[in-house]
C-alpha cells in the first residue's frame, strides 16, 4: 500500500536519506530502527509529504505522490495518521477541540455526533473524560496518548508514529506499546513505527528496519534481525557501542 | 587586506539574505491574497483575532493619539504664538496628526504590540511541529493561521488610527484651548476648514497599507523560524523591528505617491 522508491534528500548540506526503499502491505507493522540523528523522522516527514525529496518517488495506494503541490497533498494526508514526536497538540485548543479538529475539516458539523466520537477515541487511549483540559495541563504520556487519539480518529490506512515510547518511562512507554498494536488490530490498519528503543520494536514489528547512513541497511523478522551476525546491526540491537564510537 | 574581503562578505551575505527575506515576504502576501479567496473565511478565527487586535489594542492606540496630539498642539503652540499665528494652531494639529503622526505613530504601536504576538504565536508554533501537525490534518496552513491574521489586522488598522485620530485632535484641542488659552471657536472653526476629506484618506490609506506590511513580515518571520527556542526571541524581536523599518520607510513613498495622486489637479 505504500512504497518509497529511491528516496534522497540533503538537508541543511548533508545527504540525510541516500536512496530509501520501503515497502509496507496492508494492516502490516513495520518498525524502522537507527541511531539518533540518521534520518528517521526525515523518512516520516516524506511520507506525509511535509518534505519533498531531491530523488525518488513515494507511492500510495498505488498512486504516486511525489509531485504534487502542497494542497493536492490534502486527500492522502487525511488516509494517513501521524504521531509527532513532541505530540504536537494545538496549544491554544482544548483536548475536546484537538479531537474534534480533524472531523470538523471533514465537514462534521453535528455537536452530538463530535462529542460522541471524542469520547470514544479518549476511551481507547484511556483518558475517558479529560475533553476540557488543556494541553499544558497534561503529562508527556497523556499528551501523547492524545496526540494518538487524534491522528487516528479519522480512522487511517496508515498510521505513522515518531518515537511513540522516546522520553516516557517504561510502563507508560509499554502501555503505548499496546495501544499501537491494539490500534492495529481493531482499525487493520497499517504502521510504521521509527524507534531506537529494541523492547518496543521487537513488540510491536512484523518486519524491523535498520535505517543506517541513509539507507535501509537491513530488514527482516524480529528473530532475523535477533540472528543477524552484521555487526553494526548486532551492535545496535544489543545496545554495544564499537569502534570509534567508543570513548576513552 | 583580508579583514576588508571579511567585511564584503558579511555585507555580501547580508544582502542575499535580505533579498531572500523580501522575497519570501511578497510570496507569502500573494499566497495569502490568493488563500483569502480560493477558501472559506474561518469566522471564529478572524473573531479571535478581530477581539484581540482591534480590541484590546484600543488602550495602547488611544495613548498615543492622545499624547500625541497634546505635545504636538503643545510644541506648535510655543512656536506659532512667537509670529502671533494662533489661528493656525489647530489645522496644522489636525493635518499632520491626519498625514503622518497618527497612522506612522498608530501602526509603530500595532507593530509593536501585534506583530510581535503574530511572530511569536506563529513561531512557537512552527518550533513545536503544530504547522506540520496541521499540515498533516490536511490542512493548509496560511488559509488557517495567516488568511484570519492577515484579514484582522488589515480591518482593525484604519479603524484604531481613525480612534488614535479623533483623540490626538481632541487631546490638542483640549491642550490649546483649555491650558494655554487659545480661542475655543476659532481654533475649532479653522481646524474644520483647513483640514480636508482628502487627509482623512491618507490616514486611512497609510495605515491600510502599513496593516499589510506588519502582517506579511510579521508572518513570515513566524513561519520561517529557526528551530529551538532560542529562535523564537529572535524571530520576534526581528519581526518588529523589520516592520517597523520597512513601515518608516515605505511611509515617505507613499507620502510622496498619495501626494502626487491625490493633489495633481
Ligand atoms: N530542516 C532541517 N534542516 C537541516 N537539517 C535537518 C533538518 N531536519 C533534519 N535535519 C538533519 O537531518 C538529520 C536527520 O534528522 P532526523 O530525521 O530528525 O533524525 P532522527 O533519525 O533522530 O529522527 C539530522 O542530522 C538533522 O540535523
Ligand atoms: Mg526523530
Amino acid at each position: 500500500m505504500l512504497e518509497l522508491k529511491d528516496i534522497r534528500k540533503k538537508l541543511g548540506g548533508q545527504e540525510v536519506l541516500r536512496g530509501v526503499n520501503l515497502r509496507v502491505a496492508p494492516a502490516e507493522k513495520v518498525v524502522v530502527i537507527g541511531r539518533s540523528g540518521c534520518g528517521k523522522s526525515v523518512m516520516l516527514r516524506h511520507i506525509m509529504g511535509l518534505l519533498q525529496p531531491d530523488g525518488g518517488e513515494v507511492f500510495f495506494e498505488g498512486k504516486k505522490l511525489t509531485g504534487l503541490g502542497e494542497e493536492a497533498w490534502n486527500p492522502y494526508r487525511r488516509k494517513i495518521g501521524m504521531l509527532f514526536q513532541g505530540a504536537a497538540l494545538f496549544d491554544s485548543l482544548s483536548v475536546f477541540e484537538n479531537l474534534a479538529f480533524p472531523l470538523r475539516e471533514e465537514g462534521e458539523t453535528n455537536e452530538k455526533v463530535l462529542r460522541d466520537k471524542v469520547a470514544e477515541s479518549l476511551k481507547i487511549v484511556s483518558l475517558a473524560g479529560t475533553e476540557q483540559k488543556m494541553p499544558a495541563e497534561l503529562s508527556g504520556g497523556m499528551k501523547k496518548r492524545v496526540a494518538l487519539a487524534r491522528a487516528v480518529i479519522r480512522r487511517p490506512d496508515l498510521m505513522l508514529y515518531d518515537e511513540p515510547t522516546t522520553g516516557l518511562d517504561p510502563v507508560v512507554g509499554d502501555s503505548i506499546n499496546r495501544l499501537i498494536l491494539h490500534l492495529g488490530k481493531m482499525f487493520g490498519m497499517a504502521s510504521i513505527v521509527v524507534t531506537h528503543d529494541m523492547t518496543s520494536a521487537r513488540m510491536v514489528g512484523d518486519r524491523i528496519a535498520y535505517l543506517h547512513e541513509g539507507k535501509i541497511y537491513f530488514q527482516g523478522t524480529p528473530e532475523q534481525i535477533d540472528r543477524c551476525e552484521d555487526p553494526l546491526v548486532r551492535d545496535f540491537v544489543r545496545g554495544h557501542a564499537s569502534g570509534m564510537d567508543v570513548i576513552g | 587586506m583580508q579583514r576588508v574581503e571579511v567585511l564584503i562578505g558579511k555585507f555580501g551575505g547580508f544582502l542575499v539574505r535580505s533579498f531572500e527575506t523580501s522575497g519570501g515576504v511578497f510570496l507569502l502576501l500573494a499566497d495569502t491574497l490568493r488563500s483569502l479567496f480560493r477558501y472559506r473565511i474561518r469566522w471564529d478565527q478572524l473573531l479571535e483575532q478581530m477581539y484581540f487586535i482591534g480590541i484590546r489594542s484600543q488602550v495602547v492606540v488611544l495613548t498615543t493619539g492622545a499624547f500625541t496630539g497634546a505635545v504636538f498642539a503643545a510644541q506648535v503652540w510655543f512656536q506659532f504664538k512667537r509670529f502671533g499665528m494662533e489661528s493656525a494652531i489647530g489645522p496644522t494639529v489636525s493635518i499632520a496628526m491626519c498625514r503622518e503622526l497618527g497612522p506612522v505613530l498608530a501602526c509603530l504601536l500595532l507593530a509593536g504590540r501585534v506583530g510581535a504576538a503574530m511572530a511569536a504565536e506563529l513561531s512557537s508554533m512552527k518550533i513545536t511541529e503544530q504547522v506540520d501537525a496541521l499540515r498533516a490534518l490536511g490542512v493548509y496552513p496560511t488559509e488557517y493561521l495567516i488568511v484570519p491574521r492577515f484579514l484582522a489586522l488589515v480591518i482593525s488598522a484604519p479603524v484604531l488610527t481613525a480612534l488614535a485620530l479623533v483623540t490626538g485632535i481632541g487631546v490638542g484641542y483640549f491642550v490649546a484651548v483649555q491650558i494655554f488659552g487659545v480661542d475655543g471657536a476659532y481654533y475649532w472653526d479653522n481646524t474644520i476648514k483647513y483640514t480636508d476629506r482628502k487627509d482623512v484618506m491618507i490616514a486611512l490609506i497609510k495605515s491600510f497599507i502599513f496593516a499589510i506590511i506588519i502582517a506579511s513580515i510579521s508572518c513570515y518571520k513566524g513561519m520561517n523560524c529557526p528551530p529551538g527556542t532560542a529562535g523564537v526571541g529572535k524571530t520576534t524581536t526581528e519581526a518588529v523591528v523589520n516592520a517597523s523599518l520597512a513601515l518608516l520607510i515605505c511611509n515617505f513613498f507613499l507620502t510622496v505617491l498619495l501626494n502626487s495622486v491625490l493633489y495633481s489637479n
